[in-house]
């Protein structure tokens, strides 16, 4: 999708808002009241695709083949032809590294990610809300937690919700069969998993962290699954400690696994350890469905996942991590008509489709979406993220990404060169955590 | 100075007469009359306002930012902090930015030691017009016209992939050798700190291209040696080592000046090759830390990052003082004597 080798997790990223009875409760609550508001809504007139006229500039960091020709594709799909869609692509890693100056002086449309780090720039005014286009049809076929996703701080709608991936534990089902295995249901079950793997000379789980994000997804899984993601969240937003005996106890279970983890990780980048997978030597990995491309030919025919299992029974399997992607109307748009006529589409079943017939390493966001496109791997990554309750983002997206990149990156790679320092690694950590999220 | 001399020099006694009387600048401006006036004001205005506009004044402002605490995004949003931002990156931050200022001046030790020697060993060697000596000149020469980020890119894939690297297939015995992720201290300086496993393979990639550079370097200043002086040393009786220490390497002196000022430059602004490898862990130098905290996707962090290009920039301002103090010194001394 994306050129992996980046300093930070793949692109599409995630949200972080619970999908819990509160949640939901708080959606109806918000969706009520944006009914009562409707003069409000009204005051805006109702998007309709085919009204406007002119050029329109879109931002694109869909810098690597197959994503780049998916949203080609959905740009030609789009209907109205009175607009000149004039695509302005970047390359992904420097579209990412220079954002802040990007958005000083943007394109009308922008691709970027739901959740907190949309709502940061939401917050910092540099984007225009966009409740006129959720109201004109887009709501009907976004699911509430998708559309919490999409709301600022402020509780206006910045976002359009395009596509998403999960992360979970991935395996060849051919390799299972042949030796026999089951995916486990319990943590129990894994461990024995593992050394029934390690028995037949095949390390249980590859494991890459060059660049430091992959050990994130590692942690994000303990974490959530130990403790809850209630804590999770506070902890990535710098209300709970990181020398808390909770994440202490993270650590401490993390360690014990790491002898069932492919050796010397720091320096391995994501894709190697996958070519691990792919050759049998290596079992399962933790990792998003995107580890699909490295599989020859993009194959992921022999590829399934199954959710890390539970580890606390207060928490279950509720949570899952499944980053989404999206798009956002800048602050002042030149053609602000077409530039809402175009998010209404990319919201749309219709827009998707047209990006999932170039992309099958994601799923469409939109619910009512023709599902028979989708591989039996989609099916189950649409399957597993309506399943669980709440959903997290990635770590570097539920954080602030200066004290992922700077901080907790280089303190989990520490952890992974000498776990037995890692309590001077949590002082270390929360005391930047403090001089971050304080200043 | 030459220049302006001979292009006053037919009017010269006129002119120091004058300057005795007007006082030297009066004296000065009057030797250009008209259009030439203009073309000298806008031979030196130019390059003058140039230099101001985006050396000084960037300079200026990002000392300035290193006060404040501030997003990049909106200039009302700029926000005094005195000097906290130094304060944290002397405390909570200490772990990064003294390992930073290790890795820099290990990378300077190393340059003149490894790098340096080689390259000079080699150039002597070549000079010796052996057999081949073009071919090797190429080979050796042939990294040096790779970017450092190319070279990065090379050595990773190639050399030191942590199961297939070359590398590890010659060292590793069957097992994989994490070269680029190993982040224990094979030097420990103190606790905390030291040189770590990866920053040394590192120095041998960045040795790979800096040893064919003052090579070349240096192969040109021996063809300028007067063979006749190389001639009389050895009828004098001097071995191979004398003759080089004592006759041909001070008569390189203009050469070596060059190679210490780029070893130190190269040294200081050290930061492609360590960032296409991702920063591995404990191989950050200033350079690094100060982009981390400026670029990236949170807006960063201007003002600390600014203080850590404060920091690098006090650094190499204090050799740039040093260095032009002691060389306009010295071609003081050698004109004046």
């Amino acid at each position: 999708m994306t050129a992996r080798n980046t300093h930070c997790s793949p692109r599409p990223s995630a949200f972080g808002f619970a999908l819990d009875r509160r949640g939901l409760l708080k959606g109806v609550a918000g969706a009520a009241a944006l009914g009562l508001g409707l003069p409000i809504g009204l005051a805006h007139a109702q998007v309709e695709i085919g009204k406007a006229s002119g050029e329109l500039t879109v931002g694109s960091n869909y810098s690597d083949e197959v994503p780049k020709s998916g949203l080609h594709a959905a740009i030609e799909a789009f209907p109205n032809k009175n607009v000149t869609v004039k695509l302005n692509e970047v390359d992904h890693n420097t579209f990412q590294e220079n954002i802040t100056t990007y958005l000083q002086n943007p394109d009308d449309v922008i691709p970027w990610f739901a959740g907190y780090r949309m709502q940061y720039f939401a917050a910092q005014d540099l984007l225009s809300p966009i409740d006129d286009v959720w109201a004109s049809g887009l709501a009907d076929h976004m699911s509430e937690g998708f559309k919490l996703a999409s709301t600022g701080e402020d509780g206006k709608l910045y976002f359009v919700p395009w596509t998403y991936y999960c992360w979970g534990i991935h395996y060849r089902p051919s390799v299972f069969k042949e030796h026999g295995w089951m995916p486990p249901t319990s943590y129990e079950e894994l461990q024995t998993l593992a050394k029934s793997m390690q028995d037949k000379g095949i390390v249980p789980f590859a494991f890459g962290n060059d660049g430091r994000w992959p050990a994130m997804g590692t942690f994000d899984q303990l974490d959530f699954r130990m403790n809850g993601y209630q804590f999770h969240m506070d902890l990535m937003k710098g209300k709970e400690k990181w020398t808390d005996d909770r994440v202490k106890n993270v650590f401490k279970e993390w360690t014990n696994l790491l002898p069932l983890q492919q050796e010397n990780p720091n320096g391995r980048t994501w894709q190697e350890a996958a070519s691990g997978l792919v050759s049998g030597d290596c079992g399962m990995m933790t990792i998003g469905n995107f580890v699909g491309q490295a599989f020859p030919n993009g194959d992921v025919s022999d590829l399934d996942f199954f959710p890390w299992p539970e580890m606390n029974p207060e928490f279950g399997t509720k949570t899952i991590e499944a980053p989404i992607d999206g798009w956002l109307l800048a602050k002042s748009p030149k053609n602000p008509d077409a530039a809402r006529e175009l998010l209404l589409f990319f919201g749309s079943a219709a827009g998707q489709e047209a990006y999932l017939a170039k992309d099958k390493s994601v799923i469409g966001a939109a619910t009512d979406i023709d599902k028979s496109l989708f591989n039996p791997l989609q099916q189950k990554v649409l399957a597993a993220v309506s399943a669980a309750p709440t959903v997290t983002q990635f770590l570097d997206r539920d954080t602030n990404p200066e004290f992922a990149a700077n901080v907790a990156g280089q303190a989990f790679a520490d952890f992974l060169a000498d776990p037995s320092s890692i309590d001077s690694i949590l002082d270390d950590m929360q005391s930047q955590a403090e001089a971050i999220f304080g200043g | 100075m030459a220049t302006a001399a001979d292009i006053g020099t037919p009017t010269t006694q006129a002119q120091s007469q004058l300057k005795s009387l007007t006082g030297a600048k009066a004296g000065r401006l009057q030797q250009f009359e008209g259009h030439d006036r203009w073309v000298v004001l806008a031979m030196l205005g130019i390059p003058t306002f140039l230099h101001v506009a985006l050396v000084w004044i960037p300079t200026v402002a990002s000392i300035l930012l290193s006060f404040t605490d501030w997003k990049g995004i909106r200039i009302s949003d700029i926000q005094w902090v005195g000097l906290r931002n130094y304060e944290q990156i002397f405390t909570v931050f200490q772990k990064s930015f003294f390992q930073a200022l290790i890795n820099n001046s290990v990378l300077l030790v190393f340059l003149f030691i490894g790098p340096t020697t080689l390259g000079i060993l080699l150039a002597y060697l070549l000079d010796r017009d052996i057999r081949g000596t073009r071919f090797y000149q190429g080979i050796f020469f042939t990294p040096v016209v790779l970017s450092l980020a190319v070279v990065g890119f090379i050595w990773k894939s190639v050399i030191y992939s942590t199961d297939s690297g070359l590398a590890t297939q010659l060292f590793g015995g069957g097992h994989s050798i994490d070269w680029l992720g190993n982040q224990s201290f094979v030097i420990p300086i103190g606790d905390r700190f030291g040189v770590s496993a990866n920053f040394l393979a590192i120095l041998v990639a960045i040795a790979w291209r800096h040893t064919g550079y003052i090579m070349v370097l240096y192969l040109a200043g021996l063809k300028s040696v007067d063979s006749s002086l190389r001639e009389a040393a050895m009828l004098d009786g001097s071995t191979e080592w004398q003759t080089f220490r004592h006759v041909v390497f001070p008569s390189l002196k203009p050469i070596n000046v060059v190679i210490v000022v780029i070893t130190v430059i190269e040294a200081l602004r050290a930061f492609d090759i360590i960032y296409v490898l991702k920063t591995p862990r404990k191989t950050e130098v200033l350079s690094i830390l100060t982009t981390n905290n400026l670029l990236g996707e949170g807006g960063g962090n201007v003002g600390r990052g600014s203080a850590y290009a404060t920091i690098l920039f006090i650094l190499c301002f204090g050799f740039v003082i040093w260095y032009v103090t002691n060389h306009f010194r010295n071609t003081q001394e050698g004109a004046d004597s």
